[in-house]
């Protein structure tokens, strides 16, 4: 019991703000240098090393840019809804720091997947827009996250909008999956598989290796920004509390 | 056996009570102001003669169009009316009084959302063989379009509470909630639309129905209580 009371006590203390300013204060150059590595890895390796492709020549090579983004993109949306539950169940202050900081990481990262996407779509399907099952299901994504992000500017009190976006986090949580399925079976309704993606099973797996670090890369570099924004939110919302005041003077001293 | 202490029903009354009492509220106050309730109506009517004023009078073109046509336009004739669903009790102070009666909330959201789809929802889906006949569509699409729109109205009114308890609190006039719940309304509008799709070229059109009888469900289940988590929220900030 003692040790689970301690370890509580340590919970709390992380779970405050200054508590996870500090602490986090300590994470951010290892995650930055982690995540600068492995980017930097991956994209010599990808861009460089991999072999070029037998249909698609060195066009494939954005995957190493659109996979991950992809990747992140949907994972940042549970991220961002499992830290929008946290703060409507236990009404933790952090947490729903973290869920707004959250929202428009995960907008960038879906708007990079569309857009790397139509980018690729010019050279291997001749047009920058299909409307493919995985493209129209990340544009719904985009627009749940814009329903979000716009929830939050509407309200003017903070901590209404902070539980109200995560009653709707919570709902598209439920609803992607289902969103998810219902896109693919329109899909294979309206017509049939003539435009694939070369499937990525059947990937060599010197291309896929690379990609493994690309999409590791990322989850670090997501993890960096995420720590790096939900510090500003902090700072922001408690810029009149003492000890944003005593470490603004630590700073100019 | 004649007691000296009157009976009491410790419990008050049930939940049923609730529910009945605020449908059979809803529905007389629809009642009294037939002509505003009948306003998605003639907008759903209105859009529709605009497609082939837009599109060309083509037959063909038209009975291609008019699954999609028709649906769209339900779609938006129950998020223009879903608008009304929770605003002007929040603002005459008896959403205030819902919230705090001892009856659970989410089963009085569903009343209110059953009392707006009987408005709205089943209005539009009796009318939407007359005008998707105007498009063209086949007669052997009909059947599915009924039923589709019959459950996906539901379905809408059920997704657009979760919208408006979001908003209600955000004064009137706002753009926001119909950009809320657009997005969950994409599998309603996909099986509806591609039952009558299949209908119209021979298919069966039973698959797809059944799986917006699954959606209607599954909303059934997550949106009551999550607008009630909503109207909490709205109510408190």
């Amino acid at each position: 019991m003692a040790r689970s009371g301690a370890l509580w006590q340590r919970l709390h203390r992380w779970a405050s703000p200054p508590g996870f300013y500090r602490l986090s204060t300590r994470w951010l150059p290892w995650l930055g240098a982690a995540s600068l590595a492995l980017l930097v890895l991956g994209a010599i390796w990808g861009l460089l090393y991999a072999p070029p492709d037998a249909r698609q020549g060195h066009s494939y090579r954005i995957i190493y840019l659109h996979v991950p983004s992809a990747f992140l993109a949907l994972a940042g949306y549970y991220v961002m809804a499992v830290a929008g539950a946290i703060h409507l169940i236990w009404r933790v202050k952090l947490a729903d720091m973290v869920m707004s900081a959250a929202a428009p990481l995960g907008a960038a990262l879906t708007f990079l997947a569309l857009f790397s996407g139509a980018l690729w779509g010019k050279p291997t399907w001749g047009t920058y827009w299909v409307w493919d099952a995985r493209i129209t299901s990340m544009l719904v994504l985009l627009f749940l996250y814009l329903g979000v992000m716009a929830l939050r500017q509407a309200y003017s009190s903070r901590e209404t909008a902070g539980r109200a976006c995560a009653v709707l986090a919570l709902v598209g949580t439920v609803n992607i999956p289902i969103i998810y399925k219902s896109v693919d079976w329109w899909y294979s309704l309206h017509q049939p598989a003539t435009i694939r993606l070369t499937a990525a099973p059947s990937m060599h797996p010197d291309m896929f290796k690379p990609l493994l670090v690309m999409i590791l890369a990322f989850y670090v570099f997501y993890a960096w920004v995420l720590v790096l924004n939900t510090r500003a939110e902090i700072l922001s919302r408690e810029r009149r509390a003492a000890w944003v005041g005593e470490l603004a003077e630590e700073r100019v001293s | 056996m004649n007691s000296l202490v009157p009976e009491i029903d410790a419990w008050g009354p049930g939940p049923g009570a609730g529910f009945t009492a605020l449908l059979r509220r809803d529905l007389l106050l629809a009642w009294r102001r037939r002509g505003e309730v009948a306003n998605p109506l003639v907008f759903f009517a209105m859009i529709t003669a605009l497609i082939p004023v837009a599109v060309g009078p083509d037959p063909l073109l038209l009975a291609r169009l008019a699954p999609g046509m028709v649906w769209i336009m339900a779609l938006l004739g129950t998020l223009l009316a879903a608008d009304t669903l929770f605003r002007e009790d929040y603002a005459d102070g008896a959403l205030e009084s819902l919230v705090l009666s001892p009856q659970p909330l989410w089963f009085l959201v569903l009343a209110r959302v059953v009392a707006h789809w009987l408005v709205t929802g089943v209005p539009i889906t009796l009318l939407s063989p007359l005008l998707a006949t105007l498009l063209s569509l086949p007669s052997s699409g009909l059947w599915a379009l009924v039923i589709g729109l019959a459950l996906g109205t539901f379905a809408f009114s059920l997704l657009g509470a979760i919208g408006g308890a979001l908003t209600v609190a955000l004064g009137s006039g706002n753009v926001l909630r119909p950009l809320l719940v657009l997005p969950f309304y994409v599998p309603v509008l996909i099986f509806g639309t591609g039952a009558v799709t299949r209908a119209v070229s021979g298919g069966e059109s039973a698959g797809p129905l059944a799986l917006l009888g699954v959606i209607v469900a599954l909303a059934l289940l997550v949106s009551p209580f999550a607008a009630a988590a909503a109207l909490r929220v709205g109510i408190d900030g």
